[in-house]
């Protein structure tokens, strides 16, 4: 059994981590973040509760097989490059613009396919690093 | 459009065939058939009334690169349509009945389904880059067709042999498609129209005269001759017979091989009528032809006596094609159809023998014609027409080569040669197709009784017609034979070619009398023939392709040894020694470099960062505690994120911070199970690595001087830099690069995460059991 602070800290960290992951993901286009970053911290977290609860816990909290994530991403990534092909407009062709979503209080901030692109991204970049650390923390134990 | 959807519904079927098959078990072979019944009908609509150009059908992919889906459809795409898909629906019902009850027949059938799709797009192709694509496609589905009884040994590596040998000449054909597009634009052709057939076809003979002629004609013969196995590339096709018989009749006799033979009678206005075409085509068609009949005399399995005689007949097709003559173009494609008719048939009866007997060895079948009537009556017209007798059209394709090769320069060879082969035939035909029918009744595995209905059909069809068509030739000169002449010459008009059973007292006619005299003594010294036939060929072409893939494998494996040794330190050392030389070699002796200036700049808080980073790798290398040596190595990481964070990179140092923190957790998670403080270096070996390891970070170094002192272009970071906001709506650079400017790299990025996360996966989970308990 791992130690109480650390399962006790870890219980708190993980909402807080994934929110932080998606805030890094909304925010990539003006600020510093994005896909790779969200993923990233995301797949952090996961790897925190692994350490912390060991690896049936994890993938019970994670519910979704992570090399199903890998799959998902490319299909979301490769969807967003097809789109444009629907218009007539060459593959990848971003547009930037669809909506401008407002949400009272907190702002708004504008909607379009980068961000699509960067979830699937963050997507595949927390599966690809799941599908790696939790094989090998069952190893240990 | 209708041609286009020809063409895609075989694809859409064969997908759709597993499906198909589990509703219609024993009847799937004569539902699938429906298809190519379908198609049949169809573009038998289009025969008599296709202009002598034809109808063609576009769509427009990468215009370009003259990248098109085009189709053409003229009198010689039809002819060879009508026999893709006449004779695919017959082999589809033969398939059926053939292979009754094995578990894969749903399998064979959709492969055998995507075949005719890839072929009826290989001849109805018009954009030469399209013709190369259904090409490979045909070499692809016959890998699968040969490998169908993929448990045996010998059906993998004949599956093999035709794929690298045909996949080969793929290569060199797509080389020599290309350069021919060169040399269409060099000649004035449009891009867009550069690779079309038909717009090649307009520039008549002046490719001939073009600086690129010799090397475009060798490679699309390269080509051509590995489809359609001429000599030396002939051996891969007695090898295919190791696939079930519907396959070969289908594949290895009436069609795939025929491909070859499709793309030089398609090229032959454009690449034909100069010195080199016809003594190239000719010379190794001729050769061919020989190498084919004798090889085909001397074998006693009935499958690979047809297939030597096919590649015999191929290679007469490649001769007439040739000579290049209009009466040769005629005796090409009347002998195209004449083959494909009777070879098949013969064919499907070795494999309706093979079915109810149990053996396809000629030295022990005999005397069924008592069991098997119908069988026995098909196989002898079919064997009356290969033999040249009339009134069976097989007699007309004869006659017209004969004329042919009379009327062409080195007439005495050519003709020899002509009634040499001819001999033979009538000698195999009797073998393969009267043999095992008449004399004594010999004992077999299984009890012969008359083959059903739908081993029969075939061959009652590709039988009856040589007979049909032999005694009513004009239903087929003016309306199907002659367009496809017109179109092999590019002639204005479509001339009826004038067949008919009786053309007079002619050399021609005596000739062939000569020939079938001559074949039916060979017949009755068939044994002594065949003994003194097969102490002459020892050596021939399969042998050096055994060889060849002997010497890969040999040098596979010493390389192997030498450099991927299972040692990941071997591998590491390889490479940085590699590198470091190479790299190192240039830096040193081409580069001036100035060393660093102005060490006054450095702030205090950039040289600890620097201090403190060697201080890691010291302690790293030093400590003998494995975690601690890692925490080490994390400190570097982190040291390094810091030093992004002072040059005024966020992103970058938000994904060195997280990508170092999961490489400490995932070391510690690999080193947990090593042996504590086991020291598996000598001294030697640890001086060795150092040496290396500063060779390598003086090289790193020098480079990074490097790019700094260097300026060769402005910096792309400026367009970068400017556009960002405007054109990809994001104030964040780096993002904007990553998703939107640059968004294929990205998306190839994360692909290759994936395989290697996938990779990973596999070396973790994928073990056998004994090794987890280590």
């Amino acid at each position: 059994m791992t130690s109480l602070i650390l399962r006790t800290a870890t219980r708190f960290m993980l909402p807080i981590l994934l929110l932080f992951s998606i805030f890094l993901l909304l925010r990539g286009h003006n600020e510093p973040g994005g896909g790779f970053t969200g993923g990233l911290v995301c797949a952090s977290a996961y790897t925190l509760y692994a350490l912390a609860f060991g690896v049936p816990a994890t993938r019970k909290a994670l519910a979704v097989d992570p090399r199903f994530l890998i799959g998902i991403g490319l299909l979301v990534a490769l969807a967003t490059g097809l789109l444009p092909l629907l218009f007539n407009e060459p593959f990848l062709t971003h547009r930037g613009h669809w909506t401008k979503l407002t949400i009272p209080g907190f702002g708004s901030f504008d909607l379009g396919t980068p961000l699509i692109f960067d979830l699937g991204v963050y997507l595949v970049v927390l599966g690809v690093t799941l599908t790696i650390v939790l094989p090998l923390a069952e190893e240990v134990t | 459009m209708g041609i286009a959807a020809a063409v895609f519904s075989g694809f859409l079927l064969a997908a759709a065939t597993p499906a198909i098959y589990r509703l219609t078990q024993k009847a799937a072979g004569w539902a699938l058939a429906l298809l190519p019944l379908g198609i049949f009908a169809y573009f038998v609509g289009f025969v008599g009334s296709l202009p002598v150009t034809g109808v063609s059908v576009n769509f427009p992919w990468v215009p370009s690169l003259g990248l098109n889906v085009s189709f053409l459809l003229d009198g010689l795409s039809l002819l060879f349509v009508l026999l893709i898909s006449g004779i695919g629906a017959l082999i589809l019902v033969y398939a059926g009945g053939y292979l009754t009850g094995h578990p894969h027949l749903g399998r064979l059938l959709a492969f055998l389904l995507m075949f005719m799709a890839s072929m009826l797009g290989l001849v109805l192709a018009d954009n030469l880059l399209t013709l190369f694509v259904f090409w490979e496609l045909t070499s692809l589905s016959s890998y699968f067709l040969i490998g169908f009884d993929h448990e045996r040994p010998q059906a993998r590596s004949a599956a093999l042999q035709a794929l690298l040998v045909t996949s080969a000449g793929g290569l060199v054909l797509l080389a020599g498609v290309l350069l021919l597009g060169k040399a269409g634009s060099d000649l004035g052709l449009a891009a867009e129209q550069g690779l079309e057939i038909s717009s090649l076809l307009t520039l008549g003979n002046s490719v001939g005269s073009h600086d690129l002629y010799l090397p475009i004609l060798v490679l699309i013969l390269g080509g051509a001759f590995t489809k359609s196995a001429q000599f030396p590339f002939h051996f891969w096709l007695p090898s295919a017979m190791e696939a079930p018989t519907p396959v070969s009749a289908y594949l290895h006799s009436a069609t795939m091989v025929k491909a070859g033979v499709y793309l030089l009678a398609r090229l032959s206005p454009v690449l034909g009528g100069t010195e080199a075409w016809l003594w190239s085509v000719t010379a190794f068609g001729t050769a061919t032809m020989l190498i084919g009949g004798l090889q085909a005399i001397q074998e006693t399995d009935l499958k690979r006596i047809l297939a030597y005689s096919t590649i015999s007949a191929l290679g007469l097709l490649m001769l007439l094609l040739g000579l290049g003559s209009a009466i040769a173009a005629a005796a090409a494609m009347t002998f195209l159809v004449a083959h494909a008719l009777y070879k098949g048939a013969l064919f499907l009866v070795a494999g309706a023998v093979d079915h109810e007997t149990g053996i396809r060895d000629v030295t022990r079948l005999g005397g069924l014609v008592k069991s098997m009537p119908v069988t026995a009556l098909f196989a002898g017209l079919a064997a009356i027409s290969m033999a040249g007798l009339p009134p069976l059209f097989g007699f007309i394709a004869k006659e017209l080569t004969l004329e042919a090769t009379l009327t062409s320069p080195a007439r005495v060879l050519l003709t020899g040669v002509t009634v040499l082969v001819g001999m033979l035939s009538v000698a195999i035909a009797a073998t393969a197709g009267v043999g095992p029918f008449i004399g004594r009744v010999l004992d077999t595995p299984r009890q012969p009784h008359e083959a059903p209905i739908s081993l029969l059909l075939g061959p009652a069809t590709l039988a009856a017609l040589p007979l049909i068509v032999g005694l009513f030739s004009n239903l087929v000169d003016g309306p199907l034979l002659a367009p496809a002449v017109a179109a092999t010459l590019q002639s204005r008009t479509a001339t009826p070619l004038g067949l008919a059973l009786w053309h007079g007292w002619n050399s021609a006619l005596l000739l062939s009398n000569i020939s079938l005299a001559g074949g039916v003594c060979l017949f009755l010294m068939r044994v002594r023939l065949r003994r003194y036939l097969s102490k002459i060929s020892r050596w021939g072409p399969e042998q050096g392709y055994d060889l060849a893939l002997e010497g890969l494998n040999g040098l596979a494996r010493l390389q192997t040894r030498l450099i991927q040794s299972g040692n990941l330190r071997y591998y590491l050392l390889t490479v940085l020694a590699t590198v470091g030389t190479v790299v190192g070699y240039a830096l040193l002796t081409r580069v001036q470099l100035m060393p660093p200036g102005n060490w006054g700049d450095i702030r205090f808080y950039e040289a600890g960062l620097a201090i403190l980073i060697a201080l890691a790798i010291i302690a790293t290398v030093r400590f003998v505690s494995r975690l601690a040596a890692i925490a080490a190595l994390g400190v570097v990481g982190y040291c390094v994120a810091l030093i992004f964070v002072l040059y005024g990179a966020p992103d970058l140092a938000m994904t060195q911070f997280l990508i170092e923190t999961l490489t400490v957790i995932l070391f510690v998670l690999v080193f947990y199970h090593l042996p504590p403080g086991v020291n598996l270096s000598g001294v030697p070996s640890r001086i060795r690595d150092a040496l290396i390891a500063l060779a390598i970070g003086s090289l790193m170094t020098g480079l990074v001087l490097l790019a700094v002192q260097t300026d060769v272009h402005t910096p792309i970071s400026n367009y970068f830099i400017e556009n960002s906001l405007s054109e990809g709506h994001g104030r964040n650079v780096v993002n904007v690069i990553l998703v939107d400017f640059r968004g294929l790299d990205t998306l190839g990025e994360i692909t290759v995460l994936a395989v290697a996360a996938v990779g990973v996966f596999a070396l973790l989970k994928l073990r056998p059991r004994e090794e987890k308990k280590q």
